[in-house]
């Protein structure tokens, strides 16, 4: 697959089409990929990388690109050209300079689930038959590939790509996923209970941003959380009052726009379950508003910026489930 | 949970100009009792209400929050209600999914005419709020007065 897209991201440089391209970057070891634009076919050749670990999502990164000279190509995994739409969407990204050349997502792998095995001193991982022969500077490891996969695309919601230029491998279809099972544990547990979980949570962050950073539907120039009269603007949680705000603020601002990408959880150095904060709302939405996928299509409207006269009351959340 | 009886609720209340801060006004005229707990923050919508206004509310030293704006279809801009009302909804929701004791925030519709309603809510919200206790899992400790 990789040989397939260098092959097709030259050809393209060459006839002129873009004159940059957006992918991933190999790093020291075959699990470190950074997301960079290449710019000529050289550096694809020795640079570009995709493969089990390439999980960034690219989409945000072409809110800037799309701005410069020249087009650029991309290439989108099926979550990520959600994303792209929504931000097609909020007219964040100039589509005419994004060439989209869609390719088959995950399941991506998570190094932290294989180091968590025991195994260290990792020089290549390769997949046969899902089965991950892990080579080592101590001799071949094994372990079965599912065990590995990467908590994003475990629950998956869709190998469709909604947007597109060209296809490289075939289209998927929206899953059924069972994404909303964990929300609904905790929805299941007593007030307390969840205070408990929540508080063991956020009380880890360490308010390095990083959630926000990778959004893809975080794109605010100016942020309510880089605002010094905020008063919790660049600064680690002094206090647990703080480290909710910062959470729920920040899943508030993207919810209705969220299109449960998972990369708040995937950057997340402390292993906080963000996504569900950010399900929570999306079920919430489905729940009371009918079913809205963000970044589905372009032209519906966003639940919380349309109302509907029969809305349900507030009260609603008083009444429902356990105290 | 131990009720302790001196406990007096602090009660953040913000009111749409043109519906419910008129009908505290009509309460107040008709000499109607609501509680001294109730803090009335005027608001030109209870659209005006952003999520953070609530937070910030609870931090610095809030035992409830209640909203009060137009009955849906009465609002002053036309639709500002409808938007509170979805907002409000999730931000409840949510506050609730993190183990927030869910009576201590409330939505309600007062019209200018229902000064009694508003002194009823009034009533009811800060009876539900003092058996509830001093809010202790939304605070900040260092707004904490004692």
């Amino acid at each position: 697959m990789q040989e397939a897209m260098i092959k097709r991201a030259k050809e393209l440089l060459a006839d002129g089409t873009v004159n940059r391209v957006m992918g991933w970057k190999k790093g020291e070891f075959v699990y470190d990929t950074t997301p960079a634009v290449f710019e000529t076919a050289e550096e694809l050749e020795k640079e570009f990388v995709c493969n089990d670990f390439t999980q960034a999502n690219l989409s945000k990164y072409l809110i800037k690109e799309s701005r410069k000279e020249g087009k650029i190509l991309a290439f989108l995994k099926p979550c990520d050209t959600y994303s792209f739409n929504q931000l097609l969407k909020e007219h964040r990204i100039i589509r005419e300079n994004v060439y989209v050349i869609g390719i088959p997502g995950g399941p991506k792998l998570d190094m932290e689930k294989i180091k968590a095995k025991g195994i260290s001193g990792i020089l290549d991982v390769k997949n046969e038959n899902f089965t991950l022969k892990i080579e080592t500077l101590y001799g071949t490891e094994t372990m079965p590939f599912y065990e590995a996969v990467s908590g994003k695309c475990a629950d998956c919601k869709s190998k469709k790509h909604v947007v597109y230029d060209e296809l490289i491998g075939e289209d998927g279809d929206v899953l059924a996923s069972r994404r909303f099972d964990m929300v609904e544990k905790l929805e299941n547990m007593t007030s307390q209970e969840r205070y408990d979980f929540w508080r063991g949570e956020l009380s880890k962050c360490i308010r390095c941003n990083a959630c926000r950073n990778v959004c893809p539907a975080c794109t605010c120039e100016n942020c309510v959380f880089d605002n010094p009269k905020s008063g919790i603007d660049q600064k680690a949680a002094a206090d647990s009052f703080e480290e909710n705000m910062f959470h729920i603020i920040r899943a508030f601002h993207v919810a209705g726009r969220c299109t449960d990408c998972g990369e708040c959880s995937r950057v997340c150095p402390q292993n906080i379950p963000l996504h569900l904060l950010n399900r929570k709302f999306i079920k919430d939405i489905n729940s009371l508003y009918g079913e809205y996928q963000a970044g589905a299509d372009t032209t519906s409207k966003c639940p919380l910026t349309d109302y509907d006269t029969d809305d349900c009351e507030p009260s609603i959340v008083h009444e429902r489930g356990v105290e | 949970m131990q009720v302790n009886e001196n406990f007096e609720p602090v009660i953040v209340a913000f009111c749409c100009n043109w519906c419910s801060y008129a009908g505290a006004d009509l309460s107040g005229t008709n000499r109607l009792n609501y509680p001294t707990n109730v803090k009335i923050i005027r608001v030109p919508c209870s659209c005006r209400v952003n999520p953070i206004f609530i937070l910030r509310a609870f931090q610095r030293g809030a035992d409830g929050v209640i909203i009060c704006g137009c009955h849906p279809g009465d609002c002053h801009y036309t639709s500002g209600n409808y938007f509170t009302r979805r907002r409000i909804t999730l931000l409840y929701s949510m506050l609730d999914f993190l183990g927030i004791e869910r009576n201590r925030t409330r939505l309600e519709w007062v019209s200018a005419a229902e000064g009694a309603k508003f002194a009823a809510v009034m009533n009811q919200f800060t009876e539900d709020v003092r058996k509830l206790g001093p809010n202790r899992r939304l605070e900040d400790l260092r707004c904490r007065k004692q």
